[in-house]
């Protein structure tokens, strides 16, 4: 196990060099300009060639290339052009919003998704089968900004119950950190649930339709024991599978919730950046964001040896 | 009731926080999010509205446009107009202690003047920036400059403000990497994130304007009256509406046009109007290098093609809040004039299809750069192409982000190489009531701005602005520049407007209105 891990490990490294290599050249071919963007409105085309000069931005590709990939062997992502500070301290800034609102989305997600897939399995076709599987077409269906503004609407402005916006780091207190991320938890949560509950019906129905599940029962064992022991733990590794999947795409994809949250995470840090241009920090958050998915497959994939034994690294 | 029950049961599971010592805070959202710390490297607007917190200024215009003394205690003017003597008031000190002197105000002007063009203007009639003392300098002239108090209190982009030396003296080309100034707020860098959240503390070094001068726009007495001040980036403009109404924030600068009727009702907010004049000027660029716009009278059939308030109408909607202007200097300021509008009021398209045909014109695409995510200028835009279309114009919309239309708008290659033939942008209500400060409608060839009208008479006409010594005389020269501007086709506007900022009346109280710019001194929280 131990030198698969390192062999995982290992095996990032190209997959990060060219994502390196493909996020530096695709975001220079972008239109755009930061120079044009910092000079201002009321700049001249003289003074923003000034500007491009100052920042570098004038020299060929290949040299601006070569340079920052000698930063990044150096551990330095690099400097934001826009804010002068480091993109490394832009990214830890911006780390614990986005982790906080992942985790507590994905607790929610799976606390709720997998009891009422579990249930929705048992009572296949029946009404409770049909209201999950309602919820989980409607969880599909609506975006995350309407349930957002829905949820906005009552709980903050109509019942003042929650606040509105905002992140409130642990640090300022537990209440005031839950508080904030109730909602965008629930409104980004939604999606994750329908979905975990879809497969964890899915798989369970399969699983319960097996030999061994009929033997369990034949035995007279009851039910919770045979749903939860038995039949859940060998439905798991497609539901851990989507759940690693939901990881990933929570990491990287919290884009609408943070903004109609006004959650001051990576996934609004990277759309600024895009939208100013500003390379270093695109780069620097693209890299960060394929590293968190390489690493979330990993423990993924190690993952699957401890639910099934059958199988080995 | 409801809250309370849900917030005391989370009480029970959860372990005491400590309370905060109560501070008075002023929570506001501003168009933008500070990302730039240096006020003269970048003419965001954003820049200057922290440069205002943070630095102070040798002179503020006023309301009426009129430069007051702010750091200056006093000064001289020689009768030949070409010696300015200033001494800074008693006791003024940076933000860190240190106490401002001479050497930092040369060293300030001198960084100002080699990246503004209102400085650059200026420092090019300066023949000496010298000190007396500590407290005492004296710029001389070359020529009798007219504008050079109205430059230094400047309240559009790149305001002239007072660094400290060491970081005057930083290349005009790069961004300083402190921002500690003698304004009323103390810039907290730790505390920043970009993006999201700049915050300012009261500076206790502060030293107002003796005499309790009544506020107006950037003169009289200002004062830091709260002790921390929090700029917050909510970029979703529902969202921000919402904090506003449940008390999170006390301060939205720029609400968004379609929420004013429910802000209007909602309990605690108010609207108020930023300034005397209308804060924003919309204006259609036409590239003068490449055809058909090269030719003065293509130029001179777009004008036809403008019903402004069709324009207002897409943008604004309410006609509380825009007004038509048929002038190129801002309608309602001291310069307004009738010069040449007589040519932008005649609506009609066939005429211009007619004109453009007389032109030279052939059905050649016409390329409009189209900016999708701009709140005016994107439906601005949109509303000129299908004018143009319905005109029997063939239009080539080339649809991107403003980001893009800013960087494209730069290239002055053919519209078929890169280039372009048009793009919609706007600029502020008060750079644009006067000669000098609207650098739109210069006329200054490649060195100009994007589009590069190329006029000597108009740049004459500037240059004679700034020389006038008398109202009547300036009065007599914007008549005279705007119809020549106007028969250039310098730009083609259409119209001016303004959006009302939103705050809690219940919360706070004192806000200084200014047009274009935000200041946020002497708000004090109720």
């Amino acid at each position: 196990m131990t030198a698969y891990i390192v062999r995982r490990l290992f095996a990032t490294l190209p997959v990060m060099a060219v994502v390196a290599i493909f996020v530096f050249f695709l975001i220079r071919f972008a239109p755009g300009d930061p120079a044009a963007i910092i000079a201002g409105e009321d700049a001249t085309a003289e003074a923003i060639a000034q500007v491009r000069a100052k920042l570098g931005l004038d020299r060929p590709f290949m040299e601006q290339f070569v340079i920052w990939i000698l930063q990044m062997m150096q551990g330095d992502l690099g400097v934001s052009i826009f804010s002068n500070l480091p993109v490394s301290r832009l990214i830890v800034q911006r780390l614990e919003p986005t982790v906080a609102l992942t985790l507590s989305t994905l607790f929610v997600a799976v606390a709720l998704a997998i009891p009422i897939g579990v249930l929705a399995a048992w009572k296949a076709r029946k009404l409770v089968d049909r209201l999950v599987m309602g919820f989980a077409v409607l969880g599909f269906a609506m975006p995350v900004f309407v349930l957002a503004y829905i949820l906005i609407y009552f709980f903050a402005v109509q019942w003042q119950l929650l606040p509105v916006q905002g992140y409130r780091p642990i640090a300022e207190g537990l209440w005031p950190f839950v508080e904030s991320l109730i909602l965008p938890s629930v409104a980004l949560g939604v999606t994750y649930m329908a979905l975990i509950a879809r497969i964890t019906r899915a798989s369970m129905l399969e699983v319960l339709a097996q030999d061994y599940i009929r033997t369990a029962n034949a035995k007279g064992l009851a039910t919770d024991r045979v749903l939860l022991l038995h039949a859940l733990k060998n439905a798991a590794v497609p539901i851990v599978t989507v759940i690693g999947i939901g990881i990933a795409l929570l990491i990287s994809g919290v884009v609408i919730t943070e903004t109609v949250f006004n959650i001051p995470g990576l996934g609004r840090l990277t759309v600024d950046a895009v939208l100013k241009r500003d390379y270093p920090v695109v780069q620097g958050l693209i890299l960060v964001f394929a590293a968190a998915k390489v690493l979330v497959n990993l423990i993924i994939d190690i993952s699957y040896a401890f639910l099934d034994p059958r199988i080995r690294y | 009731m409801l809250k309370r029950i849900f917030a005391a049961a989370l009480a029970l599971a959860i372990p005491f926080t400590p309370v905060q010592a109560q501070e008075k805070v002023l929570k506001a959202v501003m168009h933008a999010d500070v990302r730039v710390i240096d006020p003269m490297w970048t003419t965001q607007t954003i820049a200057n509205i922290h440069g205002m917190l943070v630095y102070d200024t040798l002179f503020g215009n006023d309301a009426q446009m009129k430069p007051q003394p702010q750091m200056v205690g006093k000064y001289d003017i020689s009768p030949d107009k070409l010696t300015y003597t200033f001494t800074l008031r008693d006791g003024l000190k940076f933000g860190d202690g240190t106490p401002v002197t001479t050497k930092d105000v040369i060293a300030s002007l001198k960084r100002w003047g080699r990246k503004d063009g209102v400085g650059i203007r200026l420092m090019s009639f300066v023949d000496k920036l010298e000190a007396v003392d500590d407290k005492t300098f004296r710029m001389v002239l070359t020529k009798p400059y007219g504008m050079v108090l109205e430059s230094l209190g400047k309240t559009n982009s790149s305001v002239a403000v007072i660094m400290r030396e060491k970081e005057a003296m930083t290349d005009p080309q790069q961004q300083v990497k402190e921002s500690i100034g003698s304004g009323p707020f103390n810039f907290a860098k730790d505390q920043w994130v970009p993006g999201s959240k700049a915050v300012y503390v009261k500076n206790p070094h502060y030293v107002p304007r003796p005499g309790n001068e009544p506020p107006s726009s950037f003169a009289g007495t200002k004062f830091a009256g709260v002790d921390r001040i929090e700029l917050q980036w909510i970029s979703d403009p529902q969202t921000a509406m919402s904090a506003l109404i449940n008390g999170e924030i006390d301060f939205f600068e720029a609400p968004s046009i379609d929420f004013l009727p429910i802000l209007e009702k909602a309990k605690g907010v108010k609207l108020m109007k930023t300034g005397t004049l209308d804060s924003t000027h919309g204006m259609i660029r036409l590239n003068h290098l490449h055809p058909p716009f090269d030719n003065p009278k293509a130029r001179q059939a777009m004008y036809h093609l403008i019903n402004q308030e069709d324009f207002l109408r897409a943008i604004v909607g309410n006609p509380a809040y825009y007004r038509v202007c048929h002038g190129l200097i801002t309608c309602g300021s001291p310069l307004a004039n009738d010069g040449g509008s007589a040519m932008l009021k005649d609506y009609n398209p066939k005429k211009a299809l007619q004109l453009l045909k007389e032109a030279g014109y052939k059905g050649e695409p016409i390329t409009i750069l189209q900016a999708t995510d701009h709140v005016t200028i994107t439906p601005a835009t949109q509303v000129l192409i299908q004018a143009m279309r319905e005109a029997g114009i063939n239009v080539d919309a080339q649809a991107m982000d403003w980001g893009s239309v800013v960087s494209r708008r730069a290239k002055k290659d053919p519209p078929a190489q890169g280039g372009w033939n048009i793009f919609v942008t706007t600029t502020g209500g008060v750079g644009s009531a006067n000669p000098v400060l609207h650098t739109w409608i210069g006329a200054a060839c490649g060195k100009g701005l994007f589009g590069w009208p190329c006029d000597a008479k108009i740049e004459e006409l500037r240059n004679a602005f700034a020389f006038a010594q008398s109202d009547e005389e300036r009065k007599k020269i914007a008549t005279e520049l705007q119809t020549r501007a106007i028969e250039q086709v310098v730009y083609i506007p259409f119209g001016q407007w303004t959006v009302p900022l939103a705050y809690r009346a219940d919360r706070i109280e004192g806000i200084v209105p200014n047009t274009g710019l935000a200041v946020l001194w002497n708000i004090k929280k109720k």
